[in-house]
């Protein structure tokens, strides 16, 4: 009963009820992606959703495809072993700031590192939710929680930066509310061959409600966000009127005229990570859209290309080539 | 044969059964490679043997002294043997380090072989002696061969282009050399393994074969030695076709075969750690066998990718050591939570912590059994020889699949690295257990945890269209899968994964007993314990004493039928390389019956002679 290619949204839809809280941007990227999946070309049965463990991890009981909700931080070693050992399923990683950069963090860098063809999505609150709002390692410094009364003293990760250091061949941000722009970056993670990691501005009502308003909210976000979008000029504000161009290896605002071409593919991660450190300059906008997108030879790829090289030098294995081999002698 | 002789020097040759041969040097020396070229030339030509390597846990601990002496004892043997032996009858020492920490093992007129040429006072100093053992009488009773081995080799390979440091190299090879002339042993199985080796540097093949041979010609032409000694092959060995195995080697083919008889591919995730990194290296050259392995980043990941890859449809497997199986905890439960077939392998060592990395010992067995939050059952295995490991890994596999399950398969360091003939199976013999993958939604609609007559639930590849779902670690409704809180499921659920697994007790066989079917004391062991217990039990029986030996290789569950044969002793001995671990679950899975536990824990394995005397002990009372 293979599916025809015409699915839609709702195809995607589980029959488990969504319990995450009133007004969660969870929702919001939800729905995009059971949207942008019913685009994609690819039958819901060679779709694969893994998860840790947090408010974002329980995202795969709500896609109708194969999902493993897993245990806190391991969702990207478990997709390691899904997507090795059978590279034709489209498998996507659902992840949280406290899920994917701090108890898993290690996975998150190693899986980067391979470049292993899955897709992360790392949903980033700047809190810990499912434990009821404590402190994550994406909080700014200062920020006061349960855990931190006087304030975290803890500086943070920024996830961009992170995921360009582990040489990530495709890094992203996005934001929930704005529903166009992570279709257009959740569409291109997916044609991207390779590990594809994702950002994504998810604002939690509960614990941290409007952490990312100066930025992301709806009134001023074309002018606090300027969109890296491949090959074209780094323009940004309400009327496409300004501009951002490197000077002395800084970023700086300026005309639309005078703005930048963006490039997400040059061979140094250099300029992506020049971009990525704009987050801490309130002068400059926030930088959303692909900052890197580059083509390398995937994990898996390399890992079937080896066994088929040696199963064409040896012949493949048998039992008997397993166990009557090396030196032998006969006891009659 | 390449055998050489100098003309005119034939000296007289003496049979023996059986001979206990330990080198020992530096940890740089290649003890390890000698002690293995020795043992596998006595494979090749039919002795039964038995080894123990013993080295220490830095890679090199400053030369010369105490902490970096490496050892590497062998027994080869006319009849069948069980253990590599208490005491050797010839000790080689290539410093005065390796004669200080092991003279006292050589059995009394044992035959010291000692290179004189590393005896200088830095030397004894480095091993910190005050005097020198060859001229201060501390080796009376010894018979002392004294050899400047150094000095030898440097002439030997006089001419040849290597550096002096290189030269030196060569010693263990003349000693290697020395001893197949001692014991009358034929070079042609180790100049074969020196021209592989050395393939793109033949200079260094051909240096060790002159050292070597320069060695086995030293035996005639110096006149170390009043005679040659023999020791026939072995005829009492069951017939069949035999190679030589190590412990890491045959668990790495258990697996393979395993995952061909059930008709997986397998996929190993493993993060090296001693001593089982053996397995993973082992399992990465045999990539012809459709063997994907993946080295971790750490020892979650290489158990998570296995996890990963078993919900895949491959067959999932991990190995490691104790402090990898601690890291590997939580994901263990999630493998009994989702039900999914995986082998993790701990070559057990010394603990806890670091402990003793390269030192054998059996702590890990309540580990095994229990170490896990909540109701978390897993089917526990324990090998026991280097080739039962073979068995062990094909059956724990087996396990694993047909019970979608993971399983615990318990080696550890002694029979890792210890070595001995394995009677090659016979294919016909290898049943296979196929995997079933559920590949068509059935009638009444699919639901991933309903159960077959092995409580199992279906095993469902992603990719299979029409049987999309979801798994995960929370508690799952009875059937469906779904989430559930409910309390009465939670129990129900708990207690039908606890069903399935000790409905294994359906599949296992009781294991038999060896000797008497009753009597006064019946030693019950487990794992790598057996080779002592074999020779303990079988030299008291000689004796006519009333005792038998059990072993188990199925931990957990445990096999039907032990109750009734444990009532026809009057107590059931228990010896473990731990303070007790398996005498504590018999007092609690058989309350009624008299366990008496004799712990071991000093990283190495029980002396046959400490098992007589414990069982003689027992017998008195």
């Amino acid at each position: 009963m293979a599916e025809t290619q015409t699915l839609s949204k709702k195809d995607f839809k589980s029959d488990q009820e969504v319990r995450w809280c009133p007004g969660c941007g969870d929702y919001a990227i939800l729905n995009c992606v059971q949207g942008v999946m019913a685009t994609l070309g690819v039958p819901r049965h060679k779709l694969c959703f893994v998860s840790g463990i947090g408010c974002s991890s329980r995202f795969p009981y709500y896609m109708n495809t194969y999902g493993f909700h897993s245990i806190h931080g391991r969702a990207c070693a478990i997709a390691t072993g899904v997507k090795t050992a059978n590279p034709d399923l489209s498998v996507w990683i659902v992840t949280g700031d406290g899920d994917g950069l701090s108890i898993g963090g290690n996975h998150t860098a190693h899986i980067l590192r391979r470049n292993v063809d899955v897709k992360i999505l790392l949903f980033n609150n700047e809190i810990y939710g499912l434990t009821k709002g404590q402190f994550s390692p994406t909080s700014p410094q200062g920020l006061k929680t349960k855990t931190s009364p006087m304030g975290s003293v803890d500086r943070p990760f920024d996830p961009v930066s992170f995921a360009l250091g582990c040489g990530a061949t495709f890094v992203a941000r996005t934001i929930d509310t704005h529903q166009k722009h992570m279709e257009q970056v959740l569409l291109a993670a997916a044609h991207h061959k390779g590990a594809a990691f994702v950002e994504i501005y998810q604002n939690c009502v509960i614990f941290n409600d409007g952490a990312f308003d100066h930025v992301a909210e709806k009134s001023i976000r074309d002018d606090k966000t300027v969109d890296l979008r491949p090959g074209q000029p780094m323009v940004f504000g309400k009327n496409l009127d300004k501009g951002i161009r490197i000077e002395g290896w800084e970023p700086v605002v300026c005309s639309a005229a005078e703005a930048h071409t963006w490039r997400s593919d040059v061979h140094s991660p250099g300029p992506a990570f020049v971009m990525s450190q704009m987050d801490s300059n309130p002068a400059l906008p926030r930088p959303i859209g692909i900052f890197r997108d580059v083509a390398a030879s995937t994990f898996e790829a390399e890992v079937q290309r080896q066994i088929q090289k040696a199963q064409a030098a040896k012949g493949p294995g048998s039992l008997e080539k397993l166990i009557y081999s090396g030196e032998m002698w006969t006891v009659s | 044969m390449s055998q050489t002789h100098a003309p005119g020097t034939q000296a007289p040759l003496h049979q023996f059964d059986n001979v206990v041969i330990r080198f020992a040097g530096d940890s740089g020396d290649g003890m390890q490679i000698t002690g293995n070229q020795f043992t596998h030339t006595s494979a090749v030509i039919g002795n039964d043997l038995a080894t123990f390597p013993d080295y220490p846990a830095e890679i090199r601990a400053p030369a010369g002294t105490r902490p970096g002496v490496s050892g590497f004892q062998v027994r080869f043997s006319s009849s069948d043997i069980h253990t590599p032996g208490d005491q050797p009858d010839v000790l080689v020492a290539m410093n005065p380090a390796a004669l200080v920490v092991n003279i006292k093992d050589l059995r009394p007129g044992g035959i010291l072989v000692v290179n004189t040429g590393q005896f200088t006072d830095g030397d004894l100093k480095k091993a910190n002696l005050a005097t020198n053992p060859l001229t201060d009488g501390s080796l009376k009773g010894f018979r002392v061969i004294e050899v400047d081995i150094n000095k030898r080799v440097t002439e030997a390979l006089k001419g040849t282009t290597l550096s002096s440091k290189e030269v030196q190299r060569c010693k263990n090879f003349y000693t290697l050399g020395l001893m197949y002339w001692l014991y009358n042993r034929p070079l042609d199985t180790t100049i074969k393994w020196l021209e592989d080796k050395f393939a793109k540097r033949p200079e260094l093949a051909e240096a060790n074969k002159l050292a070597m041979h320069a060695g086995y010609n030293a035996g005639d032409i110096h006149e170390f030695f009043q005679g040659r000694y023999e020791v026939a092959p072995c005829v009492s060995m069951p017939k069949g076709t035999y190679r030589n195995i190590m412990g890491n080697d045959a668990t790495a083919m258990g697996l393979v075969a395993g995952a061909q008889l059930a008709g997986l591919q397998p996929f190993l995730g493993s993060y090296p750690i001693t001593p089982a990194s053996g397995i993973l290296e082992a399992l990465a050259a045999y990539k012809n066998f459709g063997v994907i392995t993946f080295q971790a980043e750490d020892e979650i990941a290489a158990i998570c990718s296995a996890l990963g890859s078993a919900y895949a449809g491959c067959l999932g497997i991990t190995t490691t050591s104790g402090p990898g199986m601690a890291l590997k905890t939580e994901c263990m439960g999630l493998a009994v939570s989702v039900e999914l077939p995986l082998v993790i392998v701990n070559v057990q060592r010394g603990g806890p912590s670091t402990g003793l990395p390269t030192k054998t010992e059996q702590a890990d067995l309540f580990q095994a059994i229990f170490g896990r939050n909540g109701e978390a059952p897993i089917p526990v295995l324990a090998a026991s020889t280097p080739s039962d490991a073979f068995e062990c890994a094909v059956e724990a596999c087996r396990i694993a699949v047909q019970y979608m399950t993971p399983v615990i398969l318990l080696t550890d360091g002694y029979i890792a690295n210890g070595a001995e003939p394995w009677r090659l199976p016979e294919l016909r013999d290898l049943k296979p257990f196929p995997a079933q993958f559920l590949t068509q939604p059935p009638e009444a609609g699919f639901l991933p945890f309903s159960r077959n007559q092995l409580n199992a639930r279906p095993w469902v590849k992603p990719g299979t269209p029409g049987l999309e779902h979801r798994i995960g670690g929370i508690e799952k409704a009875h059937q469906t899968g779904h989430i559930s809180y409910d309390p009465e499921n939670h129990e129900f659920m708990c207690k039908m994964r606890l069903q399935k697994v000790m409905g294994i007790r359906d599949s296992i066989p009781t294991p038999p007993v060896q000797g008497d079917p009753n009597g006064d004391v019946l030693v019950l062991g487990w794992g790598s314990t057996r080779g002592a217990i074999t020779s303990a039990v079988e030299e008291l029986r000689k004796k006519g004493r009333k005792v038998s030996q059990l072993h188990l290789r199925h931990m957990w569950p445990l096999p039907k039928g032990l109750e009734t044969i444990f009532a026809r002793y009057r107590a059931v001995l228990v010896p473990e390389m731990n303070l007790g671990q398996l005498w504590r679950v018999m007092r609690s899975e058989y309350p009624q019956h008299n366990f008496i536990s004799y712990p071991k824990v000093q990283g190495q394995p029980f002396r046959t002679s400490e098992l007589v005397d414990k069982i003689e002990s027992l017998l008195q009372k």
